[in-house]
Formats: structure tokens, sequence, C-alpha cells
């Protein structure tokens, strides 16, 4: 058996399979889908077009005239591929999601309709900005909204993603250190529980990173952090609540802390679900943060994106916010896109941030409204500990106590049944749901985090419970097979993960390579 | 509040299972002097009725493209959508699942991820392609990094004057904080082929647009020999991928790395996003190649079957090693990407792509017509610059008052080319609409 640099199986041991054969290769419902490259044509199209004129070609003598290699299909045909895909696919919409860190939470339909409105969805970026009053207030009003629940007196619409907004967040940082002239400021202390997008954009910031154990508490080690403090450190990025679902109690410290070196506190607010309404980032002393719309305001995943990553902006970095951002003048929305005369960084993507996650994101904040976020807020933080204190004894909490908006276990309670983490989720699916995150974060040994979010009733999560304590049992009773030949009941058995990236094969292709 | 399904009986039993009083009791970690009391300042719930309301006027205040006569592209193309991909891409199980980390129940993104590097792969010509970036002007940022990691020991990358200046500097913010020196030529018409001026062995890549910012097409042969010459990269860009159905792709005229900006396909204006950054390359480079990737592979059973592969690149395998910090990517953007091009075909791309040309051609020779009015571009695809006898901004902001969004002022994106107007026509453009647009010109310059 083979792992990966988490620990993780990546090839299928031998397993039992069914034997049961059908003729075509579907399973009843489950439609065996060949690629379009096997099923289409290039002759083929699903699209009617106007006859050409036949004006002359001015495109220089470049025609392309050898085969471009794209099969169409016809509607009704592009229409089964696409639905029996579909099909092959779990989603919030049919079960628990517990996926944590992610904050698979319901994504309201009407988010979905009124982003589509013409006003929002069909406008260009660049359109003479008297023409796009409507999308500039869109823009403007959900700021207000951003700045009142964080507390935070600015904020960057632009970043495409949580990724993105660390982007921006630590260029920031780093355009105020170069403001300053502060040019031996390059190490960032980043904690061992970060995720790791933390670490990859310090660096692509420039910075070193510099990192920080967790205590037996499973938050900043505080003794560890002061060791590490100095005159080079640009700041310390961490995730509030952090990613074993704790939150930082030390937080207003550890800000004082690296202020006092003259650092800056950027936090991963991918979390922020378990604070609105209830905490207000900008109290606790940070200097940038970025949200997740597509967790905590409920923008759909989309099966890996798009995401959006508004990141607030404390006053002293403000300044360093990159093009372009709107303003009001006189009852008129302004897009501010020069940096001439301004200390911004720039510009860090072609145009102004994810305009179709802005719609769905206030739509989310209109609909809940102050008394609705809270309320939000408390079931998610109280379906967690739900989950938490319900499996606390069949399973083995990392920390116990009280935990925020996910619970962290550990794999402890499968020592010596020969069942590991990976097992235990492939087990889950064959009960139909999809596994929590696992072996993230880094600092727990086979972890498992489950964030079940507000969106689950207490049925719903009886259900989970049941089967999750039952998984436990059997695990713990010796039936160690059951667990390895999971999943079972899902479009397709265990894939061999090795196999993909030893040779990896990244397209079709008419002739496999020799 | 419709959202939420908790009443106040369950959470009651819930807190007692966890085994505290009141909520206010899972909240103890948090600082006193950090918690809110009370409801924070904003307005409180509404109905969906009211909602919907309330942004249905919101949006009525924008000037839909749709709404008129509309030549605007600028790296943001109005293409029809077919309404089949609106409807696919709502489906539940595209739309609300995860990146796809349990392959097991994920093979519906997983196969459509693969069919999508295919369909680009075979777009631009070049062997791989990885499962999006953000979006174009963030794809060609990535590509400059890839270029320096590849070329090893050389930390300079040049961008030809006819790429679109938001990709420069995009690109020159993310470089610059990494130690790469970045040779930008000032934004003008017709001087691309410069940047081969002065090529040397410090250069790791060259960074080449076509169509350009101004709609030119340029050969890409001259410039991957040259770059090759002295042991640099060819990163080709492009922001209109319809185009490809009518010209040479980059991957045939020698590019080592090509990025550009998918939304035409699929994904229409949105204000600017969310869009599909598109990313090609060649096969040996791919494990310097930044992004997801997905790949074929085998199930317990030999079964075919899909999974995301090479994550020893990624940011949460190799964390500060990583080849990028990218993790949510443009998903659902992609699937819509893939079935609008699975609906075109080989023949309805080529036919989309010529019916776009021909309006251009068509409309370049109706505005050409009006006085003092001139082409500056002899080449093109479906967008093209003219050389106004008046400043573009001044006539652009007539002819709104006109109806009429007729194309972008070059100043909007670029110093000292204050008499340029970048336009662009698609197959969305009718006669009358381009009727109306030479009269608001006409209009605008008298
Ligand atoms: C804690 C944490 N930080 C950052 C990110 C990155 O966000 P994104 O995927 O939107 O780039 C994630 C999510 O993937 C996360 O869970």
């Amino acid at each position: 058996m083979s792992m990966n640099t988490q620990g993780r199986q990546t090839s299928p041991d031998a397993v039992t399979g069914f034997g049961h054969k059908t003729i075509s290769g579907n399973r009843g419902l489950a439609q065996a889908e060949k690629l379009i490259f096997e099923i289409g044509t290039p002759r083929r199209s699903g699209v009617d077009f106007p006859a050409l004129k036949g004006v002359k070609s001015r495109l220089g003598g470049l025609e392309r005239t050898a085969e471009i290699g794209l099969p169409g299909l016809t509607e009704p045909e592009t229409m089964r591929h696409y639905v029996r895909l579909s099909q092959k696919n779990y989603a919030i919409d049919m079960g628990v999601y517990p996926l944590g860190s992610c904050t698979m939470k319901h994504n309201p339909r009407l988010n979905e309709k009124v982003a589509r409105l013409p006003g929002f969805a069909d406008v260009h970026p660049l359109q003479p900005r008297g023409t796009v009053q409507g999308a500039l207030e869109l823009m403007g009003e959900l700021s207000d909204w951003i700045c009142t629940l964080t507390g935070m007196p600015a904020v960057a619409l632009s970043p495409k993603a949580g990724a993105h907004g660390e982007l921006c967040g630590m260029m920031a940082i780093r355009a105020a250190h170069d403001a300053k002239g502060d040019d031996h400021k390059r190490r960032v202390l980043v904690p061992e529980s970060a995720h790791g997008t933390n670490p990859a954009t310090a660096v692509q910031c420039g910075f070193t990173i510099d990192s920080i154990p967790a205590n037996n508490r499973g938050r900043v080690d505080m003794d560890a952090l002061k060791a590490k403090l100095g005159d080079d450190v640009a700041g310390i990025m961490l995730t509030n609540p952090n990613t074993c679902g704790l939150f930082e109690s030390d937080i207003i410290e550890i800000a004082d802390l690296i202020h006092g070196v003259g650092g800056y506190f950027y936090c991963d607010g991918a979390n922020f679900t378990a604070l609105v309404g209830r905490v207000r980032p900008g109290d606790l002393g940070i200097d940038a943060m970025h949200l997740n719309l597509h967790k905590t305001f409920s923008t759909p995943h989309g099966g890996g994106g798009p995401g959006s990553g508004p990141t607030v902006l404390s006053d002293a970095l403000a300044p360093f916010a990159p093009v372009p951002y709107v303003v009001k003048e006189q009852d008129k929305w302004k897009l501010v896109e020069e940096i001439d005369g301004t200390d911004s960084f720039g510009r860090m993507t072609a145009f102004h941030g994810q305009m179709g996650m802005f719609v769905r994101a206030l739509s989310y904040m209109l609909s809940h409204g102050a008394d609705g976020l809270k309320q939000a807020t408390e079931d998610a933080v109280l379906n967690a500990n739900y989950v938490q204190a319900s499996l606390s004894e069949d399973m083995s909490p990392a920390f116990g106590g009280i935990c925020m908006h996910e619970a962290l276990f550990n794999d402890d309670f499968l020592k010596g049944t020969g069942v590991e983490t990976l097992d235990f989720a492939k087990a889950m699916i064959d009960e139909g749901y999809h596994p929590m995150t696992m072996y993230f974060p880094l600092v727990v040994k086979g972890a498992m985090l489950i964030e079940p979010t507000e969106s689950e009733s207490k049925a719903e999560l009886d259900r989970f419970i049941d089967v999750m304590r039952g998984l436990a049992k059997r695990a713990k009773s010796g039936d160690a097979d059951y667990f390895k030949a999971a999943p079972i009941y899902a479009p397709l058995r265990r894939l061999d993960e090795t196999r993909a990236a030893r040779k990896p094969v990244l397209r079709w292709r008419k002739e496999p390579p020799a | 509040m419709r959202y939420l399904p908790l009443n106040n009986n369950d959470r009651k039993a819930m807190l007692d299972v966890v085994g505290v009083a009141s909520v206010d009791d899972l909240f103890v970690d948090v600082p006193k002097s950090a918690i809110i009391d009370g409801l924070i300042d904003v307005p409180t719930h509404k109905t969906e009725a009211e909602v919907d309301a309330y942004l249905t006027a919101m949006a009525a205040k924008s000037r839909a493209a749709g709404a008129g006569p509309f030549f605007i592209g600028g790296g943001a193309y109005r293409h029809h959508i077919p309404a089949t991909v609106d409807h696919l891409i709502q489906r539940s199980e595209f739309l609300t699942a995860y990146t796809p980390y349990q392959p097991e129940i994920s093979q519906g993104t997983l196969q459509v991820l693969f069919e999508f590097q295919t369909q680009v792969a075979q777009l631009t010509g070049m062997e791989v392609a990885n499962a999006s970036m953000y979006d174009g002007s963030t794809a060609c940022a990535e590509a400059a990094l890839m270029a320096c990691r590849v070329v090893r020991k050389r930390s300079k990358v040049k961008i030809a004057s006819g790429l679109h200046p938001h990709y420069t500097a995009t690109t020159e913010n993310q470089c610059r904080l990494q130690g790469i020196t970045l040779d930008i030529a000032d934004c003008a018409p017709g001087k691309d082929a410069e940047i081969l001026d002065g090529l040397d062995k410090d250069v790791a890549a060259i960074i080449v647009q076509s169509p350009n910012v101004f709609g030119e097409i340029l050969d890409l042969e001259p410039y991957a020999e040259a770059a090759h010459a002295v042991g640099a990269l060819l990163i080709a860009v492009f922001t209109e991928p319809v185009a490809f159905g009518a010209i040479k792709s980059p991957g045939e005229m020698g590019a080592d790395i090509v990025v550009g900006e998918g939304q035409s396909i699929g994904v229409g204006l949105n204000f600017g996003g969310p869009y599909v950054g598109l990313f090609a390359c060649k096969q040996k480079l791919v494990r310097q190649m930044p992004g997801r990737v997905c790949g074929e592979t085998v199930d317990a059973n030999g079964e075919r079957g899909y999974v995301l592969t090479l994550s020893t690149r990624e940011q949460h395998i190799r964390r500060e090693k990583a080849t990028s910090n990218i993790c949510t990517n443009s998903g659902l953007c992609t699937v819509a990407f893939s079935i609008h091009m699975t609906l075109l075909g080989e023949a309805g791309l080529r036919k989309l792509a010529m019916i776009n040309h021909e309006k251009a051609c068509i409309l370049t020779d109706k505005l050409t017509a009006i006085d003092g009015v001139e082409l500056v571009t002899d080449t093109f695809f479906n967008e093209f610059t003219l050389r106004l006898p008046k400043n573009a901004s001044d006539v652009v902001g007539d002819m709104v008052e006109q109806g009429v969004l007729g194309g972008l002022h070059a100043s909007r994106l670029m110093d000292d080319q204050d008499d340029l107007l970048i336009v662009c026509a698609t197959e969305t453009n009718t006669d009358a609409d381009m009727d109306a647009f030479v009269l608001a010109l006409e209009g605008a310059l008298s």
C-alpha cells in the first residue's frame, strides 16, 4: 500500500467486487458514460447559425486549416451526457456534506436568480461608469455590509478566492513595509495547523516562513510564539477560529505582540461563519482578513469554484489596497482604477472581482439580516458541538471542550483496528454521506474534521450521528475488511491515485501515447 | 428564518446534550470584550420577495449590454450562450458539490474536467491544460512565474506592447515581489515585434498576446524562434478563445505556455467575474504547472475513472514549496465552458468564429467610411482599432447619450493613445445595431 505525503492510502488493496456484470455497463440508474471524444464528432453541433455572407478574410494569412479536434453533440445528446455525468456527483442538495473548513451550507436559489439579472450579469466590466450604476451600487452596498460585519474600515473586492485574498492581504503588508523602507521585515509566522495556502501565499509575496507549534489545547503555543518574535518579523498569518475549529483565545495578546515588533496581523477568515454577528474581527486587533464568500456567505462551490475572497483591511493597510474600488460621490458611484498619486499596490486581476458572487452574497446577507446572521452562526456552532458531544464516546475528539463551527477528531479510536481514517471515510460514502475533511489539519493524527453547518436539521444530524457511531463500533469489532473494501455503492470503487500520478494521463488522445 | 431548520425545542435539546445552559456558553473562548450582545448594526431579515424586488430595482440602474447596440471587447466578449448551458450548470450535482477530493462520488465533475482539459489543449494546440485559473490575467501572471521556475537561473520576463494592460499590471505585481524583473513595452499598436530587439540570455520568457489588445493578429512563429534561440520560453496570451476557431493556434506556431481568458465560451460578461483562466503547456513542463489537474486512472475493479493528480505541486501538500497558492479555481465556469464547447463542436466553433470575423469586417468598412476615421489594425479577428479625429473618450461618452455602447476608448486602459477606439463585433450584433453605431459615431464626430 502506498501513501502520499498526507499519509493517505493512494492505491486500492485487493477487494472483492460484485461480479454481477450487465451487458451495457450501466447499473440501473447509474449510467456508464463515455467521453465526448468517444461519442461526438467534429461535424455534429448543438448550435444553429445563420449562413455566412462570404466576405474577404483579414486574418493575415493565419487561417486555421488543420483539424482542431473538438467533438460536437446535438442538444439532446449534450443534455444526456451532462445529466448522466452529474448523477455521479455527491452534492449538498443530496445530503450531509460535513467537509470541515469548507462550510458546505445550503445555497439559496434566490441568489442564483438575482445573480442572473441582466443589470448584474449582462454588464461589461469596461462599460462607461455612468451605465453601470446599479452594479457599482451593489459593490458599494456589499462593501458596507462586509465592513460592518467585520468591524473593519475598508475592504478590497478584487480577490477571486480565499487564496487570492491572502495574496491581497500579504501584498498590502509587503507594500506597507516597503513604504517604510523596512526591507529587513521578511519573516512571517505561520502556525503548523495553517491551511496550505497560507505558507504558499507568504512565499509568493517574497517572505520566508517560520512555523509556530500548537499547544496541547490546539491553540498557538504562546511561549513558542514569543520566542520567535524579532525585528525581522513582517507579520503573522493566523486562522481564527483556527483549523482545529477552536477560537484562538489569546488572539488579542497575539495581535499586541505582533504589533509590538512592527508586524501586521493577517487573519485567515475562511472560518468566519463561526463569528458573523457575534464577533467582529476588527475588535481583535487584526490588520487584514479575507472572507470566503463561497463558504460563509453561501455562494455555491460549483465543484471547486468560482469563489470570491473580499479582503478587509485596517487603517494601516487600507491605503495600499488594490485597484479598482468603488466610492460614492454626490449620489454617483465611481470606480477608481488609477493608481497614480496613491499608495495602492496596484491591480491583482483584470477586472473588478467576482461580481456574480457579490450579488449572491449580498442576497444572502439581506435575506438573513442582523438577526438571521446571528442565528445562523449560533446554529452552526451548536450543530458542531452537538455532533462532537454525541460522538465523543465512540470516536476520539482531538481536544475536547467546546468547539466552534467544526468538530475535530483524531484516529485514536481506530488504534489497533487496522482501519484508517481514509477507510472510515470511504465507508461513510456507502452510507450515503460525503466524508468529512480528512488528514487536515496536519497537526492532528489521522484528522477527521466535521463541519455540519447551520443548514442541517436535528433529525438529519441524529441520523448522521447514528451512522458514525455504528461505523466506529463496526471498526472496533474487528471488521477491517469491510472498511478496506469501501466504497461498494459509489459509481466507482477506490481509485488508483498512485498510477494517476506516476504516468499522468491528463487528456484524451486518439491513440494512447507510446 | 427560511434557511435555518433548527427550532427552539431542537436547540434546547441539543444544548442539553452538549451540557451547557445557553448558546452563549459556546462562545466562552472569545474574549468578553469582543462579544457582541444584541444585534449588529445592519437591517434585520427580509422575505425572498423583498430581496428579489430590492435587487431587481438595483440591477435596473445598470444598462445591460443586451439592451441596445453594444460593441465593447477589451478582454471580455458578449456572445450568445445556449440555454442548455445555464440549465445544466444549475443542476445541484454540479452547482452544490465541492472540489472533487473524494473521486468515487465526484466522477461527474472529474470527467468534465478531463474533457475540459482536452478541449483547452486542442483549442490552443498544446499538449496539456490544467483545470483552470481564476481568469486570463492571473493565468498570465502564473505563466510568468512558471517560466522562471522552468528556465532556471533567469529572472527576466519581457512583455510585448500588445498585451492587455490589466494583464501586464497583474503580472508585474506578482512577479516583482519574487525578484523577477519585467521589461515592459509601452502599450501601442503595431509595435509587438520590438520585443525581439535585444533579446538575451537573461530572459526566461517573452509574453506576447494574439489577437492583441488592439485586435491585431500576430504570426507567433518568429517570436517562438527568437525566444527559443536564446533558451527562453514563448508565453502566448489570448483574451478571445473564439478566435481559435478561425486562426492558427499558438501551439501550432511554437508557443511553450498558452494562457488566456475563456469567458467567451459559456460564461457571460458578469461585470468582470467570475471568469475562467485557461492554462495550457507542453507536456514536459507539466510538473511546474500551477493549479489543479485531473488525470485518468482505474478503480479497484479496473474500471476507468478520474482523479485530481500531480498534487505534489500544490499548496495542500507542498505548502511553501508549492508551484502556486491557488486552491479554489473557476470550477463551475469550466463546466459551462466545456458544455458550450461540446454544443458547438468543431464545425460550430469554426462557423461562430467566421461569423464574428465577418461582422467585424463589415463593421470596419462601415465605420471607416466615415470621414476622418482610420483603421489602425490591418489584420484582426472580431476586434479592431480605429483612430478618430477626436478624443475617443469624449466620443464614447457622446455615443452613450445616443444609446450606443460604441467600443472602448484605449485611454481607459493605457496612456498616450487618446484618439484610439477599440471596437468589437460578435454574432450578437445585428445590421440594425451596426447602423445605429455608424449614426452615433457620425453624430459624435460632427
Ligand atoms: C482555512 C482555509 N484557508 C484558506 C483557504 C483557501 O480558500 P480558497 O480555496 O477560496 O482559495 C481555505 C479553503 O480552501 C481554508 O479552508
